[in-house]
């Protein structure tokens, strides 16, 4: 999509699984691109494709997904590379922070031979100097008494310093990108807060890329540079976060921003929502998949399908009929 | 369980001990709650007390909406159980339509639980995965042995219909082929079965995507107006308790913080911990990116097991003086129906009434003993 600058360049990306019920097409074409130290966000419901992108990215899809497409990540190819090319990859170029912190590190090991261990494994460091590195991991993510922490098991951790640790095992092979697997979503506002701060402060100290993937527009709105909406295995509006939300173009992303109760919005009002489901990912259907739900839908949404195209000045959205756009086209 | 004390039948119509409720509209009062927790060390040695809930006192009127915010661990849910009396609190009243619940004895009890509901968070671990749809919302009415197996297959019929579940359609499914926003609807249904008059919902929407969220926070509005129903909302976001709500209480490590009308608290915060709740909301406005946030609240939330001494909020406030650290500050009525319990609140309003020397507003940590 963008040039050859680009640290990730992820161009019509599919990946099915097989299952009982038959083919499950999770992703159906994603196409983005990533450059060194900006933040995007990947928006979408469950279901819509976007942890199976990232779980792509890292190559981390069990054997039964079928991928296709590219996924090009600081100029190596990960779509059919071996799983030994695969573990350089991991952790040394991009490296994850998943949903819940308490399953993530393992309840049985102290956490500072989590992070040496995850050091070791990416740089020729010694056990002293991996030790050592450990420690400033913890205060780099800020953990108070990182020297007597590194003794501590997982449980004798809150929520948010255990979200601070997998944050610097994740930083411990000094990886070029963050992928953010809703990092936050199993913790409280406050420590969101402090979270999201403590992400976007060492991306800027590290010139680290960030990918975040949320089911939550707000928290996207105030950190990520840029958005993707998702549905149903497709990018359905991308754009720079302040163009998004001001002059929104997909109907989906108007009834998700409307969906969000507010805090400027009376009590008791009701919020407009749309009905129906997202689509059954195993059938393709012809025409726009948001179509079914869609307030604005129209007879040509239903048989053809909009591509996703940059219509305006770094505007993408994928839509015969987008909101207040119409007069313009 | 409690002490079975001597009560006259559990028809809720008894106002005899309520001494001081003023009109009949009040459902319930909380007064003075505790909540305990024995932890057991290796072997179930004792290992100590936690107090999930410390003496909180509140009402919910007929026909409100009383929404709870707090943190992971403030007590919020404790304070839920403890109203149902599952377990009963250690020390307090629940005065549900002037009887109180935890010295009723246990066969009472019965009959006045088919007016108080429940709804919980995850709707797939709340019902039962091997019933059908149609038993579980009739579960309720064979309990209490209501109407004839017609009338009780009717009222199912009809009340799927009302929470938007066809039942032509959804009556013969398993939870396992619903959606989570559908099994939450079912969980809905179930609660809303005996036409109780006080739902206790427990994050009910937390668990769900954006949009099926919004269609089940307007289906409890269309509830509420339709048949007049009280709830008690708990919640950790925020916005979505000033959707719902009349009134909120603001829950901080077992106690109340601040109470008061939606709008108010909204407004014009009294207490620090409420303006710092308030400040890492994300907007999904046009970003003013919300940089700032992590200055106004800080550190971790202190152990439940080891509170801090005075006011419980005082390691993490910015405005905190020596007085929050040797005084535990009351909650206070300051009129207009609102509550606060801090030393230095954040308003003229509070002020007034305080008469203490007035602070500069917080925002940017004042001269703090912070983290």
């Amino acid at each position: 999509m963008s040039g050859g600058t680009a640290l990730l360049d992820v161009s019509d990306l599919r990946v099915t699984f097989r299952s009982h019920g038959g083919v499950v097409n999770a992703v159906q074409g994603v196409s983005f691109s990533v450059e060194p130290g900006q933040t995007v966000a990947i928006i979408g419901e469950s279901g819509s494709g976007k942890t199976v992108s990232a779980y792509a990215m890292m190559g981390l899809l069990p054997r039964s997904a079928q991928v296709s497409g590219s996924i090009r990540c600081n100029g190596v190819e990960l779509v059919g590379c071996g799983e030994k090319q695969l573990r350089d990859h991991r952790g040394r170029i991009v490296a994850m922070v998943f949903q819940d912190p308490g399953r993530s590190l393992n309840p049985t090991m102290r956490i500072g031979p989590q992070i040496t261990e995850a050091i070791r494994c990416h740089l020729p460091l010694d056990r002293a100097q991996a030790h050592e590195r450990a420690v400033e991991l913890l205060r780099m993510v800020r953990l108070p008494t990182p020297e007597r922490r590194f003794y501590e098991y997982p449980h004798q951790l809150s929520g948010g310093m255990r979200q601070r640790v997998v944050i610097a095992i994740a930083l411990a092979g000094e990886p070029r990108l963050l992928l953010a697997d809703e990092a936050t979503t199993a913790l409280d506002v406050t420590t969101q807060a402090q979270i999201m701060d403590l992400l976007l402060d060492l991306q800027q100290e590290l010139g680290t890329a960030l990918v975040m993937i949320s089911h939550d527009l707000a928290l996207a709105a105030s950190y990520a540079e840029e958005v993707l909406v998702m549905y149903a295995g497709k990018v359905v509006e991308r754009a720079a976060t302040r163009e998004l939300f001001g002059n929104v173009a997909m109907p989906y992303t108007r009834a998700l921003l409307k969906a969000i109760p507010r805090v400027e919005q009376e009590p008791h009002e009701l919020l407009p929502v749309i009905g129906g489901r997202p689509p059954d990912l195993s059938t393709i259907v012809p025409g726009c998949s948001f179509a079914p739900r869609c307030p604005d839908a129209q007879d040509d949404c239903r048989q053809e399908q909009p591509q996703l195209e940059q219509h305006e000045s770094g505007h993408w959205w994928a839509c015969w009929h987008p909101c207040g756009k119409e007069a313009a086209q | 369980m409690t002490p079975a004390t001597p009560v006259t039948p559990a028809t809720p119509v008894t106002q005899a001990d309520t001494a001081a409720t003023p009109g009949s509209d009040l459902l319930l009062e909380v007064r003075h709650l505790v909540q305990e927790y024995v932890l057991r060390d290796y072997g179930g040695t004792k290992g100590g007390v936690l107090q999930a809930v410390s003496d909180v006192s509140f009402e919910v009127h007929a026909g409100e909406t009383l929404g709870i915010v707090g943190e992971t661990g403030s007590g919020k849910s404790t304070l839920a159980r403890s109203v149902i009396q599952a377990p009963p609190p250690k020390h307090g009243e629940v005065i549900f339509e002037g009887t109180d619940l935890v010295r009723l004895p246990h066969r009472a009890m019965k009959s006045v639980r088919r007016h108080l509901q429940m709804v919980f968070q995850d709707p797939f671990t709340s019902l039962d995965p091997r019933w059908t749809v149609s038993r579980i919302v009739a579960e309720p009415l064979i309990a209490y042995s209501v109407g004839s197996r017609r009338e009780r297959r009717e009222r199912v019929d009809a009340l799927l219909d009302l929470v938007g579940l066809e039942p032509a359609r959804y009556g013969a499914r398993h939870p396992r082929a619903l959606s989570g926003g559908q099994a939450q609807r079912v969980a809905i249904a179930r609660a809303l079965v005996l036409e109780p008059k006080l739902i206790l919902c427990d994050e009910p929407v937390s668990s769900l995507d954006v949009l099926v969220q919004a269609q089940v926070l307007n289906l409890f509005e269309k509830l509420r107006a339709e048949l007049g129903l009280s709830y008690l909302f708990i919640a950790h976001d925020l916005a979505m308790v000033k959707q719902v709500s009349d009134r909120v209480a603001v829950m901080y490590l077992g106690k109340l913080c601040e109470v008061g009308p939606v709008r108010a608290i909204f407004s014009e915060p009294l207490h620090p911990y409420t303006l710092a709740l308030l400040d890492t909301i994300p907007s999904p406005e046009p970003p003013a990116r919300k940089r700032d946030v992590a200055s106004v609240i800080s550190g971790e939330p202190p152990s439940p097991l080891d509170p801090p001494s005075g006011c419980r909020f005082r390691t993490r406030c910015p405005r905190a003086a020596e007085l929050c650290a040797a005084e535990v500050p009351q909650l206070r009525a300051l009129g207009d129906g609102r509550q606060v319990a801090c030393h230095f609140p954040l308003s003229g309003l509070a002020q007034a009434s305080a008469t203490r020397a007035p602070l500069p507003l917080m925002r940017g940590r004042a001269g703090a003993s912070g983290d």
